[in-house]
C-alpha cells in the first residue's frame, strides 16, 4: 500500500529550479532514503512534503492526502525533523516535548505516555529537566528526532538524522529508525551512503534537483561494483610502475603519486565494471621484485557514485519506468 | 483552540524563563512609580499655590486633584508604553523564523489564526501583568482623595491603557513576523509607533484630512479615557486597529511559505 506519494513535484525558486519534476513513492512501514549532496534538493522535497512550503508544480500525498490541498490532514499525520532541531533553547526537555505534545493534537490524557515514549526511544530520559540550551549537538539532535516521534505519527520525515552525532550515537540512532519501520513509514535524506545500506528499504538518489535513480541499496551497490579502485603503496620508479600497472588487462586508468622520500610511490587503479584483478596486480608488483607495502580496493565515494550516475552511466541515470 | 492554549503557554513561559519580562516589568514599574511621584508633588504645589490665591482674592479652589493627578498620570504611561512595547513585540516572530522552530510550528497541524492569537495574546497578558503595580498607587490616590473620586475614572484609564497597549502590542507583533532581525523589528516597530503617534499633529487644524487624521491617531483617543469618557469611537477604533493588525499577522504568516527562499 502507498503512503506516500509524489508526482512530477517542481520547485522553483525564482529563476533556480531547486527539485525539477520529481516522482517516487513510499510503501507502507518502508524505510526511504534520499540520498544525494548538498544542495540537491532534498531538504526542499521535504519542505514541501511537510507543508511548510508549497511546490510550484506537481503533486504530493500523504496517506492519500493532498500536502497543499488538505495540508492539516497531512501535518496531523507526520513527524518531521528539519535540518537544524526546531527546539526552543530555555525549555527543558520534557517541557518541550509536552508542548510539542500539544501542538500535534495529542490527548491530554495521553500525553505524558507519549512523552515518556519518545524520550525512551531516543534515549534522553537523564535528560528531561535539563535545559535544552545546555545540551551537547548530539543531544539536542536527539530531542530534535523525540520531538519528531512524540505524537506516534504515520510517517516519520527525518533530514539528515545523523549529522552531528558521534559514532556510538549514530549507530543507536539506526537502530531506532529501523525500529520504527513497519509501524511507520520513514522518508529520511542523508548524504552519507553506508547509512542509506544500513537502514533502508529503498533509495531515491537525487542531483541537482533530478532523480538520478530509484532502487534498493542491494540493487545500487552491485550496479555501482563495476567503480572499484585497487590502491596500491609500492617502492618503484614512478614511469616502469605506471607502464606495468597499466598493462594489466582490466586495468582502466592509473594513477601514480609519490607518497615519502625513500621512493615510495602510491598508484590507484580504476577498474573495469565486474573485473577484480587484486591478485594480478599484486602478482605483477612482485615479479618486478618491487617492495609492496599495501593493496586494498577501494570502495567508490558518493561523489563517484555521482559521477558514475549522471555521467559515465547515461543509460542509469534515468529513473526506473516502474518507479 | 488546543493549539492556540499551546502556544499561549508557551509564549507565557518564555518570557518568564527569560530575562526580557524582568527586565521590561522591572524598567516599566521604576519609571511609572518615578513619574507618579514627580505628578503627585507637582498637583500637591500647585494645589498649594492656588488656595493661596483663593485665600488671597477670596475665592475658594477648585482644583480636582485626584482626577488631575491620575489624568497626568495615564499620560505619562502612553509616553513609556511607547518606548516598551517595542522590546516586548521585536522577538515574537523574528526569533522564531532565526532559530527555525517557525518550521515545527508551520509543520503541525495547528492554523495561522492559533499561532497569531495565541502570541499576540500572551503578549498582551504580559503587558497588564506590567501595568499591575500602577493600581497599587491608584488605590493609594483613593485613599488619601477626599471626597473619593468616581471610580468611572480609573476604569476607563485602564480601559484605555489596555486598548493603546492592545493596538500597539498588535501593530508590534505583525512587524516582528516580517524579518528574522530582532533589532530591525524593533527600530521599525518604534518608527511605526511614532507615525501613528503624531498623526494627531494637525489636532487644531480643521478641514477633511485633518480631521480623518486626527481620528486615525492612536493617541487621540487614549486622552479621552484618561477624562473618564468610554467613547464608542475611540473603542470602535482601538478595537479595528487590533484586529487589522491581527488579521495582517495571520497573512504575513501565512505567506511565509511562499516568501521563503
Amino acid at each position: 500500500m502507498i503512503e506516500v506519494e509524489v508526482k512530477n513535484l517542481t520547485k522553483a525558486f525564482g529563476p533556480i529550479t531547486a527539485v525539477d519534476a520529481i516522482s517516487f513513492s513510499v510503501n507502507k512501514g518502508e524505510i526511504l532514503g534520499f540520498l544525494g549532496p548538498n544542495g540537491a534538493g532534498k531538504t526542499t522535497t521535504m519542505r514541501i512534503l511537510t507543508g511548510y512550503m508549497p511546490a510550484t508544480s506537481g503533486t504530493a500525498a500523504i496517506a492519500g492526502y493532498d500536502v497543499f490541498n488538505d495540508s492539516l490532514e497531512v501535518r496531523r499525520r507526520i513527524g518531521y525533523l528539519p535540518e537544524a532541531p526546531p527546539v526552543y533553547a530555555d525549555m527543558s526537555v520534557e517541557s518541550y516535548l509536552e508542548f510539542v505534545a500539544r501542538i500535534k493534537n495529542v490527548p491530554a490524557e495521553r500525553q505524558r505516555e507519549r512523552v515518556a515514549d519518545a524520550l525512551e526511544k531516543t534515549n534522553i530520559g537523564d535528560k528531561r529537566g535539563e535545559l535544552i540550551k545546555r545540551l551537547s549537538r548530539g543531544y539536542k539532535q536527539r530531542v530534535g528526532l523525540a520531538q519528531a516521534l512524540v505524537h506516534d505519527p504515520e510517517v516519520i520525515i527525518l533530514d539528515e538524522p545523523t549529522v552531528g552525532l558521534d559514532p556510538k550515537q549514530i549507530i543507536e540512532v539506526r537502530h531506532l529508525i529501523k525500529g520504527l519501520a513497519g509501524s511507520h513509514t520513514i522518508i529520511l535524506s542523508t548524504h552519507i551512503l553506508p547509512e542509506v545500506s544500513m537502514t533502508c528499504d529503498r533509495v531515491v538518489i537525487i542531483n541537482k534537483g533530478k532523480v538520478a535513480a530509484v532502487d534498493t541499496p542491494q540493487n545500487l551497490t552491485t550496479r555501482l561494483k563495476g567503480g572499484q579502485r585497487i590502491r596500491v603503496e609500492v617502492r618503484a620508479p614512478e614511469k616502469p610502475l605506471e607502464n606495468l600497472l597499466a598493462q594489466i588487462p582490466g586495468a582502466h586508468r592509473v594513477t601514480v603519486e609519490r607518497a615519502g622520500a625513500d621512493g615510495r610511490v602510491t598508484a590507484t587503479i580504476e577498474t573495469e565494471s565486474g573485473r577484480d584483478i587484486r591478485s594480478q596486480v599484486a602478482a605483477a608488483i612482485v615479479e618486478k621484485g618491487y617492495p609492496l607495502f599495501e593493496l586494498r580496493g577501494v570502495s567508490l565515494s558518493l561523489e563517484d557514485i555521482f559521477l558514475e550516475l549522471t555521467t559515465d552511466d547515461a543509460a542509469h541515470a534515468q529513473p526506473s519506468p516502474s518507479n | 483552540m488546543r493549539g492556540f492554549l499551546a502556544i499561549y503557554r508557551k509564549e507565557m513561559g518564555h518570557y518568564f524563563v527569560s530575562p526580557i519580562a524582568y527586565v521590561v516589568v522591572g524598567v516599566f514599574v521604576a519609571l511609572s512609580a518615578f513619574f507618579f511621584d514627580v505628578i503627585l508633588s507637582d498637583v500637591i504645589q500647585q494645589s498649594f499655590a492656588m488656595q493661596m490665591q483663593g485665600m488671597r482674592f477670596g475665592m475658594p479652589s477648585q482644583i480636582d486633584m485626584p482626577g488631575e493627578t491620575l489624568r497626568a498620570f495615564f499620560g505619562i504611561l502612553s509616553t513609556l508604553i511607547l518606548f516598551i512595547t517595542p522590546m516586548l513585540t521585536m522577538g515574537v516572530y523574528a526569533e522564531e523564523r532565526k532559530r527555525g522552530t517557525m518550521e515545527l510550528l508551520m509543520t503541525s497541524p495547528i492554523t495561522e489564526m492559533e499561532i497569531v492569537l495565541g502570541k499576540f495574546l500572551a503578549s498582551l497578558t504580559l503587558f497588564a501583568i506590567m501595568l499591575l503595580p500602577t493600581a497599587g498607587y491608584v488605590v493609594f490616590l483613593y485613599a488619601h482623595s477626599d471626597p473619593v473620586p468616581p471610580w468611572r475614572l480609573v476604569f476607563a484609564a485602564y480601559a484605555g491603557v489596555l486598548l493603546l497597549g492592545g493596538s500597539l502590542l498588535a501593530l508590534g507583533t505583525f512587524i516582528s513576523s516580517l524579518t528574522e532581525n530582532q533589532l530591525i523589528a524593533a527600530v521599525l516597530t518604534f518608527a511605526a509607533f511614532l507615525i501613528v503617534w503624531v498623526l494627531d499633529i494637525g489636532r487644531n487644524a480643521s478641514g477633511t484630512v485633518a480631521s480623518v487624521l486626527q481620528y486615525l491617531s492612536v493617541i487621540r483617543h487614549y486622552d479621552d479615557f484618561t477624562r473618564g469618557i468610554v467613547d464608542t469611537s475611540g473603542l470602535i477604533y482601538y478595537v479595528s486597529f487590533i484586529f487589522l493588525f491581527v488579521f495582517l499577522t495571520v497573512r504575513s504568516v501565512d505567506s511565509m511559505r511562499w516568501r521563503r527562499a
